[in-house]
């Protein structure tokens, strides 16, 4: 699994931009399906026939169950080369100033940059349009040479492993897109029929997530995607979440009030099975599951959380036990009857 | 596009959800040039134009609606209380006059005399939540009998031309992208072309989400009116858009990522065909192409725009040989469309 | 069921955005004597369809009021016992100073919003208002049980008993919009006596505190052809005339881009016809109601909006006047009978 996390983390793809990554992914869950399609915006979807039988939905249909993680990652867009050739950016999805400085980052064309910053008297004041990115060029012609307005850049930091535990950009959510394929290759049999949906445009608003279930129109949802913990040093934290504390199981996020039957159930099939688990309650952000929640008459959701420390930073980090969990979870939910 | 016509445009009165006026003259205008035109209970205006193609179905967006006022009520010295709709800075409010109304009754917004301020006064900025505006009338019963809540009221600016080959005018935005839409139809296309005049834009683009829902489109085109800074006290990297310097084609915005496929291609048929263009140089704002591209299960969506000066203020300034390279790019990109070009 | 009776009980119930499945016994209850068939669907709104008696097909008209309440949910068990909260709905944390709540843990257990004594504030304290982060729930266990009670992720309700003050006034929790559903009793209970060709259905919706979920899908579900919303406005004291309406003189009927000018002429003609007292509401843009979702939902479905006046808004004690409610109900049973297909072609732009 440590390989595939490495693959899926280092892929460049921000959200609109997700070709590459969407092409990694690909070739690490076509072996595992029945059919692999991507749609209109882009959205890879693996499908996976149900053995209906007992476990399926009442009339012997099988449910149509989908799993959502995002393969799209927060970056920078160029909106100004200069006549210099130092590029001008606004942010795609949520990135902070003050974690730009000091970094690294890269188009997917491989042309890579530093970030610097305008004089800024007061650090308070630093925001996005006081930065710019330094690609070497020497002036507007050859800079434009080389990259277009339009482009993006992410984050250019690779996977490093800390005994159990790792740590890489663009984990939100590459790792929730891990889990789900470890799920489609471990996945022996399933009563219901699984669209594992990568997905894309999350960070900028759930919208892959939106019209992907539109398209296929299901009884179930269930999403996998980070959440922030609150066990580092003086963090004030009113979260309970920590890493090492087993998959997270979401009660509510900005986007989603998990319904108490479908809360109950990853619950209660976790307690099941023996697998690590803690409750997890987002204040501040929102993930695929709300999206898939509100499609046309309505779709009983959930999510199974990946708790990571430093989201949003070029170094999140997890813990491969959590991770695991999050799988066991996930196969255990999809082997048995889903009844919310 | 004639003069007269955009004078005619812009000039009409129409804030959002009181879009009767422009839907009525634009119908007038396509009577003749599209196959079916057709109304929805939120007001839109669908102008369906069939190819000889079946697909890819093309649809465009421009929005009839203007900022402006909604009358709230009436005080006893006759004064009429408003509401702003949609973003109008409160800047651009003190010392205007506006219509009132559907008989369009003058009125004017004052500001107190300068020489009554106390000195702060004069460096906070306008209270949006204290508008009045002054119909002189003398009070609460008077003015009761002239305007009712829910009215609109509009800006009262005459559209023109000026300076060399530019055009001034209220609601430009999106005025000028309806005139674009107008003149495109005006065509003969191999595809299939929707185009949607939407309601309610300046609000939470609300028509184009029920548009593009019924029309469900393979393609989306977002036809607006947009930002134009390059003024005084604006630095290069923060102008969005220049004068003068063609249609402008938008790379991101607060709710699409305008499809990369599209974008190259627009680009690539200005480069061809010798059509001035820009690219829209800011992600701020949003306007229908999002709710195209969210439609259902999903469409590729993407935007031109038009530059404006002085964007939501009484008075916007566009260039005119921006519109007509505007309108000169779609009917390429149209066309290119209808003989396989894009690969989608 | 007696009108404030009625009401009295759904104030008093828990029902949190997302967690309003306690409740749905009681809007049966409520409602259901006066329709056909009750249905609920994925988000858990509740269906009472009405069937008129025009010819088939009938035009379909869905009333919409919301059954949720702003609440909390518990997000850590802190040292000492204390919980820690993250908020369902909009509240200002000034409101929750000090106000006893129930926690609806294994069992529901009563907490207290702790504060610090004026003794020990500093001076700068005094001046600033909480947090809702700095805030803490104080269930009076010791950690270990309140570890075996609480977890993270159970809901919390504002504590209140219903109270009835002067006149035609009551004052409550989650009378926004527990008073839209009371009105829907009263239209029903009246439509039964009256003949009316559409088919009517009242849906007491969910999740409207969060972001008009239990709409946007009901009313996907639903698929009617006209839809009129019924939620709570401001009212005074200390705002502004232009902006706020008044209890006791009747329900506030909204007109602005949201609403369907030809539903807003009809029911304030209605509302004259039976001389039912009204007062106006305007909303420039976005109402921050059901009809705002209903409104775009499909191909567009045209809306009206009533207004219930309410004073104090998102606190415990929202204040409101029966008289109002009563009204707002025969109001919506009136105007329903006078919908037709007629009506409803009116109702396309030319």
């Amino acid at each position: 699994m440590k390989e595939l996390i490495r693959d899926f983390t280092g892929a460049y793809g921000p959200s609109g931009r997700e070709d590459q990554v969407r092409e990694v992914i690909r070739r690490a869950v076509e072996p595992h399906c029945d059919r692999v399609t991507v749609d209109v915006l882009g959205n890879l979807i693996a499908f996976r026939k149900g053995q209906g039988g007992q476990g399926a939905a009442a009339g012997g249909e099988p449910l149509k169950v989908m799993l959502a993680a995002h393969m799209d990652e927060i970056g920078l867009i160029i909106t100004h080369i200069d006549e210099k050739g130092f590029l001008r950016f606004a942010n795609v999805g949520g990135v902070s100033p003050h974690v730009l400085i000091g970094q690294r980052m890269v188009f997917g064309n491989g042309v890579s940059g530093s970030i610097g910053t305008e004089r800024v008297d007061d650090i308070k004041q630093l925001a996005l349009d006081k930065l710019f990115l330094d690609i070497g060029a020497t002036g507007r012609e050859e800079a434009a040479g080389l990259v277009e307005i339009g482009d993006m850049a992410t984050y250019q930091r690779g996977l490093v492993e800390h005994g159990g535990r790792l740590s890489s950009k663009a984990m939100d959510d590459r790792i929730g897109c891990v889990v789900i394929a470890e799920v489609l290759r471990r996945l022996q049999g399933s009563p219901h029929d699984v669209y594992a949906v990568f997905t894309v445009q999350e960070e900028v608003g759930l919208r892959g997530a939106r019209t992907s279930a539109y398209g296929i129109d299901p009884g179930f949802g269930l999403a996998f995607d980070v959440c922030p913990v609150g066990d580092t040093p003086r963090s004030k934290s009113i979260l309970n979440t920590e890493l090492g504390g087993g998959a997270a199981i979401k009660a509510k996020d900005v986007s989603v009030v998990v319904p108490p039957a479908v809360k109950d159930l990853l619950v209660k099939t976790a307690k099941a099975n023996g697998i690590a688990y803690q409750m997890e309650v987002l204040p501040a952000g929102g993930t695929d599951t709300g999206a898939i929640q509100l499609t046309r008459s309505g779709v009983p959701a959930g999510c199974i959380s990946i708790p990571t420390r430093y989201v949003h930073t070029p170094v999140e980090m997890v813990d491969l036990a959590d991770v695991e969990a999050c799988v066991k979870l996930a196969v255990a939910v999809l082997g048995g009857p889903i009844e919310v | 596009m004639e003069l007269e016509q955009m004078k005619i445009l812009s000039e009409a009165r129409g804030v959002s959800g009181q879009e009767a006026a422009v839907r009525a003259y634009l119908r007038e205008q396509l009577e003749g040039h599209v196959g079916e035109l057709r109304s929805d209970t939120l007001g839109n205006l669908f102008a369906y134009k069939a190819g000889s193609l079946e697909r890819p179905v093309v649809m465009f967006a421009a929005h009839m609606d203007e900022v402006g006022f909604l009358v709230t009520g009436v005080d006893k010295e006759g004064m009429v209380h408003v509401a702003t709709v949609g973003g109008v800075d409160a800047g651009v409010i003190p010392s205007k006059a506006v219509k009132v109304g559907p008989k369009a009754l003058p009125g004017v917004i004052g500001t107190k005399a300068i020489h009554l301020q106390e000195p702060d006064e004069r460096t906070k900025p306008f209270d949006v939540k204290k508008l009045v505006v002054d119909i002189g009338a003398k009070n609460k019963d008077e003015a009761s009998k002239l305007v009712k809540p829910g009215d609109q009221v509009t800006f009262a600016t005459s559209f023109g031309e000026f300076g060399d080959g530019l055009w001034k005018g209220k609601a430009l935005d999106d005025r000028i992208g309806c005139a674009v839409l107008t003149e495109v139809l005006r065509g003969s296309y191999e595809v299939p072309v929707v185009g949607v005049f939407t309601v309610q834009e300046e609000i939470g683009t609300r028509g184009a989400a029920v548009a593009a829902y019924a029309v469900r489109p393979d393609i989306g085109v977002c036809l607006e009116g947009t930002v134009c800074a390059d003024i005084p006290g604006t630095e290069e990297d923060a102008e969005t858009t220049r004068l003068g310097s063609g249609p402008a084609i938008s790379v991101m915005d607060a709710g699409t990522i305008h499809h990369p496929v599209l974008v190259k291609h627009l680009v690539k048929l200005a480069k061809a065909n010798g059509i001035p263009y820009q690219y829209r140089r800011a992600i701020r704002g949003g306007n229908d192409a999002s709710r195209m591209s969210l439609a259902g299960a999903g469409a590729k969506a993407c935007a031109v725009s038009v530059p404006c000066r002085y964007i939501h203020s009484p008075v916007a300034v566009a260039s005119r040989k921006d519109f007509e390279n505007t309108v000169k790019l779609l009917r390429v990109f149209l066309e290119s469309v209808g003989k396989g070009e894009l690969e989608i | 069921m007696e009108t404030k009776e009625f009401l009295r009980r759904l104030s008093e119930g828990s029902g949190v955005s997302g967690y309003e499945g306690g409740l749905a016994g009681l809007v049966r209850e409520g409602l259901s004597p006066y329709a056909g068939e009750v249905t609920s669907d994925a988000l858990g709104n509740c269906i009472v369809l009405r069937s008129g008696s025009g010819p088939d097909p009938r035009p379909k008209i869905m009333l919409a009021a919301h059954v949720d309440e702003i609440g909390l949910m518990v997000t850590k068990v802190e040292d000492r016992g204390f919980l820690r909260f993250s908020q369902i709905g909009g509240f200002d944390p000034r409101t929750l100073v000090a106000q006893e709540v129930t926690v609806h843990g294994r069992r529901p257990l009563r907490g207290i919003i702790g504060v610090k004594p004026p003794h020990i504030l500093t001076d700068e304290e005094r001046k600033k208002a909480p947090k809702l982060e700095e805030l803490f729930i104080d269930v009076g266990y010791a950690e270990e049980e309140v570890r075996s009670l609480v977890q993270v992720g159970d809901v919390v309700t504002l504590a209140r008993e219903f109270i009835e003050l002067q006149g035609e006034l009551v004052s409550g929790k989650s009378l926004d919009d527990r008073a839209g559903v009371v009105c829907l009793l009263e239209c029903l209970r009246r439509l039964d006596g009256m003949r009316h060709d559409a088919d009517v259905y009242a849906v007491a919706t969910t999740q409207e505190e969060v972001g008009l979920r239990g709409a946007t899908t009901g009313a996907f579900g639903v698929s009617p052809d006209l839809a009129v919303a019924l939620d709570v406005c401001h009212a005074g004291p200390g705002l502004p005339e232009h902006d706020s309406t008044e209890l006791g003189k009747g329900p506030a009927i909204a007109i602005g881009a949201n609403i369907h000018p030809r539903i807003h002429e009809l029911l304030v003609k209605v509302a004259d016809d039976y001389n039912i007292p009204h007062q106006p509401e305007v909303a420039p843009g976005r109402t921050g109601t059901d009809a705002w979702a209903i409104n775009i939902t499909r191909e567009g479905i045209p809306c009206g909006l009533i207004g219930l006046p309410l004073r104090y808004m998102h606190t415990s004690v929202e204040t409101g006047s029966m008289a109002d409610f009563v009204q707002a109900g025969r109001l919506l049973a009136e105007f329903c009978a006078r919908v037709d297909w007629a009506f409803m072609e009116g109702l396309r732009w030319s």
